[in-house]
């Protein structure tokens, strides 16, 4: 897995309540049998006009906001499908951090399994950074191991993140390998329970 | 102090606990599809890892899948995904009930038809709907492909304990209010995000009373409401359900099994971190008109006026989704005009749910400017169904009678809404653009559905059952 350190980026406002993975990735998008090259469908169909021209009013399709890594949206943020072509796609975009007052569940371990950092911070926090964020693109630093976001205005936030993932993160472990060196105690617990039903 | 099943389940799964990590969960079976599965393959092939546990691991193809003429598929893209299952389920040593297979079918509905999903299992699958199978009272959730490769790889997850939250529907529904209109009454009530880091148990008189698919399409929506997983503690009608099943215990077997399977029932002091009552009786027919599943109203109802909004947020949601319905505030739901109608999906396409909507519609016509499609959950359902001469009822209706799979659910296949064309659809999402894009779902019962078909626009079926 890929790990998080520290990052100093873009940052793009995605003012929406409860965007769906269907919206990040639409399903005619994941036929394909690879986890790359996802990023040009990524919000296919608000990014793009029925006849497939850009649809300049959208905010990812503004100039200024060209090269943004982290992505500001609002509550309830991957809700729907497990699919995690809704990470793949934001990742191969160029997003590397997406900020809001709450995920959802499945695409929050997603996130977390691709190297990429969904931070949760205060609605008031995230309120001021969308708010900031429509106005002009601006930057945002990141660190996981202070966890805190900055901006060059003073703000300052923390957010939360657990041990368990905080450690992955910041030394890209692959979390299949750490199961595989269980493998005596999984085979223990197969032995000593029989079938559950 | 009692503890609940989910409580029960958990415990009973957990490999490894270590202060500060999650715990290791053991994962009995783990359901795969062609979609979310071929990464994960990949990613065992590029390590040179082997599937754990074959034999705890079922495959089928159903996302993706034509539900006519399915001897010639010309999505190229679509049929390489389909291949790619069957490669890898023949290198692995995996089950696959593929395309052509008597067994084929929604994930969701051959995992219990099959008798594989059974009450005190840990089942995943690559599918946010596999909280379906929680109907049995396992612990059933949906998983990302990352997890999808951990399962294969060593059968377990790391998983943090979950919240609990019971759900206690009492009173009684009235007649043609189903359970879709239950768990779409909820989702109105309580919106997309209440069960957001929880397990559902669904409980109370009117799960009781429920039949097995019931259960089914309740808890498959739970997803809807944030919640990775829904269940309901087993009983007889879980057992009568499982009996006979193919992969079901056999015999005396069963009997012994039935007598573990009675214990993880939620003790009566069990505790919650949150607890929901509902009142069944104040339940109607439901209809959503937005674009996500709390955006639903009474079948006699109207849709929301902005001035009803309380936040800002809720304001632009509303707008949102009214321009993108094509719809008006406060418009009467029965006014709403539909020319698509799609019954089928993980939500409502079992045997229960295709009687249902034949009862509707025996001996009556489609409205002339509608396109109307069944499809059953699976291969076997479509057989029986055609054994009770269900096919016929609707063929001579002038419905669609297709072959198993997702179809028009999230429309990966050839079934698509054209935009700007509304459906009634028993499945579980009205996303933007999930039957198509530009294409306006509205969610429904599978008798709520029907009757949308005879008659072009939404019609309260109380009063159809009123009548008879």
């Amino acid at each position: 897995m890929s790990g998080f350190k520290e990052l100093t980026g873009k940052a793009v406002a995605l003012d929406r309540a409860n965007v769906d993975t269907d919206q990040i990735i639409p399903k005619q998008f994941l036929k394909r049998i690879e986890k790359t090259g996802f990023g040009r469908f990524l919000f296919y169909d608000w990014r793009f006009k029925s006849e497939g021209q850009l649809n300049e009013e959208f905010e990812l399709n503004k100039p200024e906001n060209d090269g943004a890594t982290i992505l500001i949206a609002n509550e309830n943020f991957g809700c729907g499908s497990s699919r995690e072509h809704a990470p793949w796609a934001l990742l191969d975009y160029g997003f590397k951090a997406v900020i809001a007052p709450s995920f959802a569940d499945i695409f929050n371990q997603n996130c977390l399994k691709n190297g990429m950092l969904p931070i949760v911070l205060k609605e008031e926090e995230v309120k001021y950074l969308l708010t900031k964020g429509k106005e002009k693109a601006f930057a945002l630093h990141i660190n996981l191991e202070e966890q805190t976001v900055k901006d060059e205005d003073g703000f300052t936030a923390k957010f939360p993140i657990s041990a368990y993932w905080k450690t992955m993160l910041l030394n890209g472990w692959d979390e299949i390998e750490i199961t595989m060196q269980l493998d005596e105690q999984i085979s223990a617990f197969e032995q000593k329970t029989e079938m559950i039903g | 102090m009692g503890k609940s099943i989910i409580d029960k389940i958990w415990e009973k799964h957990v490999v490894h606990r270590e202060e500060g990590k999650p715990d290791l969960l053991y994962i009995d079976l783990h359901l795969v599809h062609e979609v979310t599965s071929p990464q994960a393959f990949s990613g065992l092939r590029m390590k040179n890892r082997r599937v754990r546990r074959p034999d705890r691991t079922f495959a089928t193809m159903d996302h993706n899948v034509p539900t006519i003429n399915r001897t010639q598929i010309d999505d190229e893209v679509a049929l390489n995904q389909m291949t790619t299952l069957e490669k890898n389920c023949l290198e692995f040593g995996i089950e696959l009930a593929g395309i052509d297979s008597p067994e084929q079918g929604i994930v969701h509905v051959i995992g219990p038809e099959l008798g594989l999903t059974q009450p005190g299992k840990t089942i995943v699958c690559g599918d946010s709907h596999t909280s379906t199978h929680g109907a049995f009272g396992a612990l059933a959730f949906g998983i990302g492909t990352s997890e999808v490769e951990h399962v294969l790889a060593t059968q377990t997850l790391w998983q943090s304990k979950p919240k609990t939250l019971k759900l206690e529907i009492n009173g009684k529904l009235a007649e043609g209010v189903t359970a879709k209109d239950v768990i779409l009454y909820i989702l109105a009530k309580h919106g997309i995000k209440f069960g957001t880091g929880h397990v559902i148990e669904y409980c109370g008189e009117v799960v009781r009373n429920m039949s097995m698919e019931e259960r089914m399409t309740i808890c498959n929506m739970s997803i809807e409401g944030g919640a990775r997983a829904g269940l309901v503690s087993p009983d007889q009608t879980t057992f009568d359900y499982l009996w006979g099943r193919k992969h079901a215990p056999k015999d005396e077997e069963f009997e012994k099994y039935v007598e573990k399977w009675k214990e993880l029932a939620s003790d009566q002091d069990a505790e919650y971190d949150t607890i929901i009552q509902i009142d069944g009786n104040d339940i109607a027919p439901m209809v959503s008109w937005g674009t996500n599943p709390s955006m639903t109203a009474k079948v006699d109802g109207r849709i929301p006026t902005i001035a009803d909004c309380e936040t800002e947020l809720e304001r632009d949601s509303l707008t949102r989704a009214l321009a993108y319905m094509d719809l008006k505030e406060g418009q009467r739901i029965e006014d709403i005009k539909i020319q698509h109608v799609f019954i089928g999906s993980c939500t409502n396409s079992r045997i229960e749910d295709i009687r249902a909507a034949a009862s509707v519609v025996k001996g009556k016509q489609v409205h002339p400017e509608v396109r109307a499609l069944v499809v059953p959950g699976s291969q076997q359902v479509k057989k029986r169904a055609e054994a009770e001469g269900l096919d016929k009822v609707f063929i001579e209706a002038g419905f669609e009678w297709r072959d198993a799979g997702c179809s028009m659910c999230l429309s990966m296949n050839a079934d698509v809404v054209p935009s700007g064309e509304h459906c009634a659809s028993t499945s579980n999402r009205n996303f933007e653009g999930r039957q198509g894009a530009g294409a306006r779902t509205h969610l429904v019962s599978p008798q709520m559905a029907a009757a949308a078909a005879l008659n072009g626009h939404f019609v309260d079926i109380r009063k159809t059952y009123a009548t008879v």
